[in-house]
């Protein structure tokens, strides 16, 4: 293994790094470059995602990093989803008065940790890639520094987020130190000769580090403030990539460093995949609050693509990188329209503001409308596809009373996706909103219009890819 | 004849690009924006009904197989397939029939929002149309929970003063019974592979197995049909529902039920469906005897319709799991009979309630107090509904 092959596997994270230290000395030249500076990012997102689809595949840096088809497949969703949400929030934040040139900078950092995270080989590098989206992510919650509940998701963000790390921290130093190795591969081997209960006891604490990072219940505590504090398209962001980074490098690391310990990991996957599901359905009716509403269904979201994973078969993979692709297309739109949606000025958050939404705003209406039936799990919406496959996988992996549960889970939280339909078609209008921003009405509209009915066509394409990425992060 | 079924199953599809298409070249509140959209509607159900008159006129009598078959692979084994045998060709005819008078009903006694009205109701149809034609177990599904929208949508936006509290029990009580097939769904491709439904008619399931799957399809199938004790939605949804929206509930979207323990219970799980028919037979009983006395103290003739609904379809579980082909007959027939009867029931009061400009909801007493003319004309249809009772009834004994 050459050092310049080691760099061709870095090819992705070479360039996001190059552009973000280059656009941030650019910015501080020339704060307001404007939409040629919102473009260059875009651009090196963009050609960070050719290089991972086109780049070589190998274990580069003794293990460290790993380039296989499914960092590929998350890569270029991590990366598309980032690029979305680049021209989504710089325009927002103008629109506040807000001129700050760092946003697409740290979006591309995030973006960074985040490839590093689904391409980690060993502990180390998992935990340098989660600290570096953290960080970005924290300074991304406060961005809108002015205003005081931003401020506070910020620091609350950071705090619990340093408490995880902390936990993460601590789980992988006994794993190394009962195991001898912090490469997953060696780890695997240390596990299968038995390298007891201390091996085992690092992993709960690795995995309740990675439980924070996903928001899974009983980790979750974080999210609703987070998400209610933070602007709006950051809450895109948060809801959508570091969600899938989190989701692959926890898969990662549990079938290739523990694929001897299944039976351990695989009940404890189970326990968090439920209390997430109930606590997202039960927490989220008491919600008026839809960023608050919405942090609720995405815990009870991550608690379905966990799942998946617990499954522990290649299926159960599969059917967990499918879920995360709809889910981050699904949130990523909504927290779209409620980024285009404003009242005097006044951003719509709660649901009695979207009274009557459908005669004010058609559009935006029908495009909440099917991201909310497809959070329900309605078909043929693209919700309802993540969990027929989730449920899918489940069952066939043995684990038939853990998706039933979890399908009735899916009744209990109907009620209040139901309920911002009635919202919004039934009752009559709280009022005149004011003109939808261009981009983040098409951004929506696109997305709503992927939903249903494009997921039907796109589905042909996106199964076998899951399929090989699936089987590249092993558990076949 | 292939494509005939996706063309009667989508048609609906084009008259609701068209309305789209006027929405957005024209103000929606004008006048003659909504005699189009009228006009829309019905001609597209009329071609779709005569497009189902000239299957059933193509559709062979002869054979028990699938016709009209339709089939093209999808993704992960999942296939898009349709196909109709004579169990379902009939309620292809039901729901293209009803459809247009609905739409007809519906011309002068809808005045707010008339253009989502009439989309909500050609999207209805295709849905409906598409579970009775759909051949595959996901694509069943998919027309099957999909359909709860429309509907949902027509009870809260048109429906009466509690429609909002109709509406959340409709959908929620469905959810509930279907997300349990979905479980069922997911096991059985798992277990036979497939999803084709004329295979997993043919698959032989183990008892234990089906015993289970027998269940979960029936907590959907039970919920929709409605049998006692599920079918408290049944009464709030028809009340509160617009006219056309009862006529398609009562008229259809029960027999969904019935059609889903013909198509799936009894030919997918044999022995399950022998083990539990004492269960199916003493809620039947129960709902046949306790229904019909509920009906009797009622005073609002959509509950009454509701209720004596709830009896009828009483009389379909028995026929369906009576185990032989005169009950499965008979409680064909009386699906059918029953998709036409309260449908005019529902229209005739609703006529009588405009012609008398009555309160809402009128009493039986106030109604042939105040409008005798209508009543004589309606009377025909309680006789129909209580008179189709014996007959049935015997021959789900026998």
């Amino acid at each position: 293994m050459t050092f310049s092959l080691d760099f061709a596997l870095a090819a992705p994270e070479v360039i996001l790094a190059a552009a973000a230290l280059i656009l941030l000395v650019w910015g501080a030249f020339q704060p307001q470059a404007g939409a040629i500076f919102t473009l260059a990012a875009i651009g090196a997102l963009v050609a960070a995602g050719v290089a991972a689809a086109t780049g070589p595949l190998g274990r580069g840096f003794a293990g460290g990093l790993i380039a296989d088809q499914a960092s590929v497949f998350a890569k270029v969703a991590i990366y598309a989803a980032s690029a979305i949400c680049i021209p989504l929030g710089q325009r927002w934040f103008e629109r506040r008065g807000v001129h700050n040139f760092e946003f697409p900078v740290l979006i591309l950092l995030a973006a960074l940790g985040m490839g590093m995270m689904v391409s980690a080989g060993d502990l180390i590098s998992l935990y340098v890639g989660v600290e570096l989206h953290s960080l970005a992510l924290y300074v991304l919650a406060a961005m809108h520094r002015d205003n005081a509940r931003a401020s506070e998701a910020g620091l609350k963000y950071f705090v619990l987020g340093a408490l995880s790390s902390g936990l993460l921290l601590y789980g992988a130093s006994l794993i190394y130190g009962f195991a001898g190795s912090t490469v997953f591969s060696d780890i695997a081997v240390a596990v299968q000769s038995g390298a007891g209960t201390g091996v085992l006891f690092g992993l709960v604490f690795l995995m309740c580090g990675l439980g924070f990072k996903v928001s899974a219940a009983p980790f979750h505590m974080w999210t609703p403030d987070v998400y209610e504090g933070a602007p709006t398209p950051v809450v895109a962001f948060f809801a959508s990539a570091p969600k899938l980074a989190a989701m692959v490098l926890f898969a990662r690391a549990l079938a290739e460093g523990f694929p001897g310990a299944i039976a351990q990991w695989q009940q404890v996957l189970v326990a968090l995949a439920l209390m997430s599901v109930a606590v997202g359905a039960f927490a989220g009716l008491a919600q008026r609050n839809l960023k608050r509403l919405w942090a609720y269904s995405s815990i009870a979201n991550v608690g379905y693509a966990l799942l998946g994973l617990a499954s522990g078969t290649g299926e159960g993979v599969q059917a967990m990188l499918m879920f995360m692709i709809l889910y981050m297309i699904d949130v990523t739109g909504f927290f779209a329209c409620l980024a285009a949606l404003s009242r005097e000025g006044r951003d719509m958050e709660t649901i009695d503001d979207m009274a009557g939404l459908f005669r004010e705003r058609p559009g935006i209406a029908l495009a909440m409308s099917a991201f909310a039936l497809s959070a329900l799990g309605l078909p043929p919406f693209s919700g309802f596809w993540a969990k027929y496959y989730v449920f899918k996988a489940a069952i066939n992996g043995g684990l038939g009373l853990a998706a039933v549960i979890g399908l009735v889970g899916s009744v209990v939280a109907a009620f209040y996706y139901l309920r911002l339909l009635k919202v919004m078609w039934f009752d009559d209008t709280a009022g005149a909103t004011d003109k939808p921003p261009v981009e983040a009405k098409a951004i929506a509209i696109s997305l709503a219009l992927f939903s249903f009915p494009l997921v039907m066509g796109a589905l042909v394409v996106l199964d076998p890819l899951a399929k090989t990425a699936a089987a590249a992060l092993g558990l076949g | 004849m292939t494509g005939i079924l996706s063309l009667i199953t989508f048609a609906p599809l084009l008259g609701i690009a068209a309305i789209v298409a006027l929405r957005l070249s024209s103000r929606a509140d004008e006048p003659r924006t909504v005699t189009a959209a009228k006009w829309i509607t019905l001609v597209t159900t009329l071609a779709v009904l005569a497009l189902s008159v000239l299957l059933v006129i193509q559709f062979d009598p002869n054979t028990a197989d699938f016709q009209f078959v339709e089939d093209a692979p999808w993704f992960a084994g999942l296939h898009y397939r349709m196909g109709v045998d004579g169990i379902s060709v009939l309620f292809v005819l039901l729901t293209a029939f009803l459809m247009p008078i609905c739409i007809a009903a519906s011309w002068v006694s809808v005045e707010k929002r008339v253009l989502e009205y009439m989309i909500a109701f050609l999207a209805l149809e295709t849905l409906v149309i598409g579970v009775f034609c759909a051949l595959d177990l996901v694509l069943f599904y998919i027309f099957f929970e999909f359909g709860l929208v429309p509907m949902f949508l027509i009870i809260g936006v048109w429906g009466g003063a509690r429609r909002v509290y109709a509406a959340f029990k409709f959908f929620l009580y469905t959810l509930l019974g279907s997300v349990l097939m979905l479980a069922a769904i997911l096991a059985m491709i798992g277990i036979a592979h497939t999803s084709s439904i004329p295979e997993l008619m043919a698959y032989k399931f183990a008892p234990q197995v089906q015993t289970w799957l027998w269940l979960a399809f029936f907590a959907s199938f039970a919920v929709k049909m409605p049998m006692w004790p599920v079918h408290t939605w049944l009464p709030d949804a028809h009340v509160e529902a617009p006219t056309a929206g009862s006529v398609i509930l009562a008229g259809i979207l029960l027999k969904l039920g019935g059609y889903g323990f013909m198509r799936f219970s009894l030919p997918m799980f044999p022995q399950a469906s022998e083990m539990f028919t004492p269960l199916v037979f003493a809620f039947s009983v129960i709902a046949i005897v306790y229904t019909s006395l509920v009906a009797f103290r009622q005073v609002d003739i959509k509950k009454l319709i509701a209720y004596s609904s709830v009896a009828h379809m009483g009389f379909v579980t028995m026929g369906i799991f009576s185990g032989n082909a005169q009950g499965e007959q008979g409680a064909l027939f009386q699906m059918l009979s029953h998709g036409v009867i309260p449908a005019r029931s529902s229209f005739a009061w609703a006529s009588s309630m405009t012609a008398c400009t009555l309160a809402r909801s009128p009493s039986t007493a106030d109604w042939s107090a105040a409008c005798p003319g209508t009543q004589r004309c309606s009377c025909c249809s309680p006789w129909a509904m209580s008179a189709c009772r014996a007959p049935r009834a015997s021959l789900a004994r026998s």
